[in-house]
């Protein structure tokens, strides 16, 4: 029996029940597919949401991560939005885990951080084929980009990594049922991979 | 109260109210309103507030890394970006046509992203808005507050969506950004045990895909007036067809239709899509807004997606499904079906299809072997042009003789409804919100309409409030390593 499953049946015949464990999510400058890959523990969400509850996450419509257990972020750091939201989950979360290439070290978006932010900006927003009216837009509304993009770590501490592009569900699965049992994370090293 | 919304006469003393960070939606965007003392509504805008440059920074590379670099533009979808580079790469190698083990293994790669992606939206995201009403209370509007109510629908919808992930997983290496597709074919096969595991489920996943079509289509009969009217505006469509004119999501000709439903033109080489298509920027977003270039930016745009799509094909070539658009193109009569809300029922009639399509293609012994991949004279570019599941996905790169790209241009699905998510949000905030004292549940009706379009904003975040002039990133150790100002 998975270790989610076997907290779920004592949970069930001890009285009253154990408060839920809250969790936030968000992605920064990622792509989503980590946040695929967490969803990929297929039917064992169910089990999982007996134990557990979400605050802010692109699940529900809560806008601003409050007090919660567990913050789980994918993604780097691109722009000022990110550094804003990136410090509300430390601030608001127990246990802060990086989760992804992009979380761990900028991934795939960091390949910018070789060419300077303005030549970007000019060349994907005025010199593009099938372009008639160009322009970097620079609206108030649109958060500040940074001239690079940053690894969390290097904003804000982070508690646990969880590498892969994305991970697989085994991993996230396993992490999370050691997590949520009180036990250190450990994960089989045959499971982790890094693409 | 201005006409279009875009931009108010007069900002200065006007009130801002932020939708920040939109949610359920894949990917981050925001929506700001400026309302008067009275609550009269002056300006709506739906921003996307993320900044990649994948297009530039691809330039350089060598070009067999791109179609599993550009995938990592969308966790969702990775599949379709997959696809959409390996076809324009297919042209750069020389492989005018592939062999027919490798075009039915992308298509049942293709055909399981269409299946997973569409369960994901509608159980995992927009569901909950359809299912509790648009200002239900916010603890319950999500896939837990479904599992609790609906726990057969949510249990369907974890499997639907499941079944898809396998269809990828099988084809393309991993669930999410695998590497099955290169350029000139794919480079591995389906084993007989692999195709079994998915047809052991197949026939269930049919029909639950038809059940899902039903309670769509009770949903919207429960509800005619409000599904037919909700953001509801006129606008063109656009998407792949076949080239015998029938769905096609993987490849075709380019087919445009105007508000009544008349053809603008068809039979387009996808490869011709600069001849149609412009593209201009607003100050306010970094998503560019496409419209067709011979009707100008103020009357060209247009919407892509499953209501396009379903609307747009002559027919489907899978005869539940097909059952299922006529009675689509019925309920509609004469005139295109406009409401956004129709986009799901429109979607759902896609996974059928989907799913009735992977059957087939698991029937299709090419897909166990064969030659899996073909090279021929190069050449200096390629465009690559498929039906994501947001509808229509462009890929244009330019390759020198050393192999590294020159050149990326693309334009993704949810660019192309950049302007008519706009106007939907406009026509909501008119008749919902215009002069009312703005709460919770009615800020969500302007999500629930964006949602009907399932855009992939990806990536961007959260902030309230205007961001500061200037940023500096420091280390936990106090050192600056990183700091902007707005010009």
């Amino acid at each position: 029996m998975n270790p989610i499953a076997a907290d779920l049946k004592s949970a069930d015949m001890d009285t009253p029940r154990k408060p839920k464990v809250r969790i936030a999510t968000t992605s920064l400058a990622g792509c989503f597919g980590c946040h695929m890959s967490f969803l990929d523990i297929d039917e064992r969400l169910v089990a999982l949401l007996e134990l557990v509850e979400f605050d802010r996450s692109p699940l529900t419509d809560i806008k601003v991560c409050g007090p919660c257990e567990i913050g789980i972020i994918e993604g780097g750091v691109c722009n000022a939005e990110n550094v804003h939201v990136l410090r509300t989950f430390r601030e608001q979360c127990t246990t802060l885990v990086a989760i992804g290439a992009c979380a761990i070290n900028g991934g795939l978006p960091a390949q910018r951080n070789h060419l300077p932010l303005a030549t970007l900006l000019q060349e994907v927003y005025t010199t593009r084929p099938g372009l008639a009216h160009g322009g970097i837009p620079n609206d108030p509304e649109l958060p500040l980009p940074l001239h690079k993009v940053h690894p969390l770590h290097e904003v804000v501490k982070v508690d646990y990594f969880i590498p892969g592009c994305p991970p697989s569900a085994e991993v996230i699965w396993t992490f999370l049922s050691d997590l949520l049992a009180g036990r250190a994370p450990a994960s089989d090293r045959r499971t982790i991979h890094f693409d | 109260m201005s006409q279009n919304l875009e931009t108010a006469a007069n900002p200065g003393p006007l009130r801002r109210i932020a939708i920040d960070p939109l949610s359920r939606v894949e990917g981050h965007g925001k929506v700001t309103i400026l309302v008067d003392e009275a609550n009269r509504i002056h300006q709506v805008r739906l921003h996307i507030v993320e900044f990649r440059g994948f297009e530039r920074f691809i330039v350089g590379r060598p070009y067999w890394e791109v179609p599993v670099m550009v995938q990592r533009l969308c966790g969702i979808c990775p599949v379709s970006h997959h696809l959409a580079a390996s076809k324009a790469l297919d042209v750069v190698v020389g492989a005018r046509r592939l062999t027919r083990s490798a075009q039915m293994l992308r298509r049942l790669m293709h055909y399981g992203q269409i299946l997973q992606s569409h369960a994901l939206h509608f159980f995992y995201l927009a569901s909950p808005d359809l299912l509790f009403g648009f200002d239900s209370e916010v603890s319950r509007r999500n896939i837990v507050g479904v599992a609790t109510a609906h726990s057969d629908t949510a249990r369907r919808g974890i499997l639907l969506r499941k079944f898809g992930q396998e269809v990828i997983r099988i084809t393309a290496g991993k669930r999410v950004h695998g590497t099955g597709s290169i350029p000139g074919g794919v480079n591995k096969a389906v084993t007989a045990a692999e195709r079994d595991l998915l047809l052991q489920n197949i026939y269930e996943i049919i029909a639950w895909s038809r059940d899902a079509v039903a309670l769509v289509k009770r949903l919207h009969n429960q509800h005619p007036a409000l599904y037919n009217s909700f953001g509801a505006f006129r606008s063109k469509i656009l998407s792949l067809v076949g080239r015998d004119g029938n769905m096609d999501l993987y490849d075709g000709v380019l087919r445009a239709r105007d508000e009544n439903g008349a053809i603008l033109f068809d039979g387009v080489e996808p490869d011709q899509y600069l001849d149609i298509i412009e593209e201009q920027v607003k100050p306010w977003s970094y998503m560019k807004f496409p419209y067709l270039r011979a009707l100008g930016a103020d009357k060209g745009w247009y919407r892509v997606g499953p209501l396009s799509r379903v609307q747009n094909c002559d027919s489907i070539p899978t005869p539940l499904a097909e059952i299922e658009r006529r009675e689509f193109m019925d309920y509609s009569g004469a005139m295109p079906l406009h409401a956004p809300l129709a986009y799901h029922w429109a979607r759902m009639i896609e996974m059928l299809h989907a799913a009735e399509t992977i059957k087939d293609l698991l029937h299709d012994p090419a897909i166990l072997g064969g030659d899996l991949v073909v090279q021929g004279a190069r050449t200096s570019s390629g465009i690559g042009v498929i039906e994501a599941p947001r509808g229509t996905l462009i890929h244009h790169y330019g390759v020198d003789e050393n192999d590294l790209v020159t050149m990326c241009n693309l334009i993704v699905s949810t660019t192309h409804n950049n302007q008519v998510m706009n106007e939907a949000v406009r026509e909501v905030a008119r008749r919902y919100l215009d002069g009312r004292e703005i709460n919770e549940g009615l800020l969500n009706h302007i999500e629930v309409v964006i949602r009907a379009f399932d855009p992939c904003l990806s990536c961007a975040t959260h902030a309230l409030g205007k961001m500061p002039l200037v940023v500096e990133l420091r280390t936990l150790e106090g050192d600056l390593i990183d700091s902007r100002a707005r010009d």
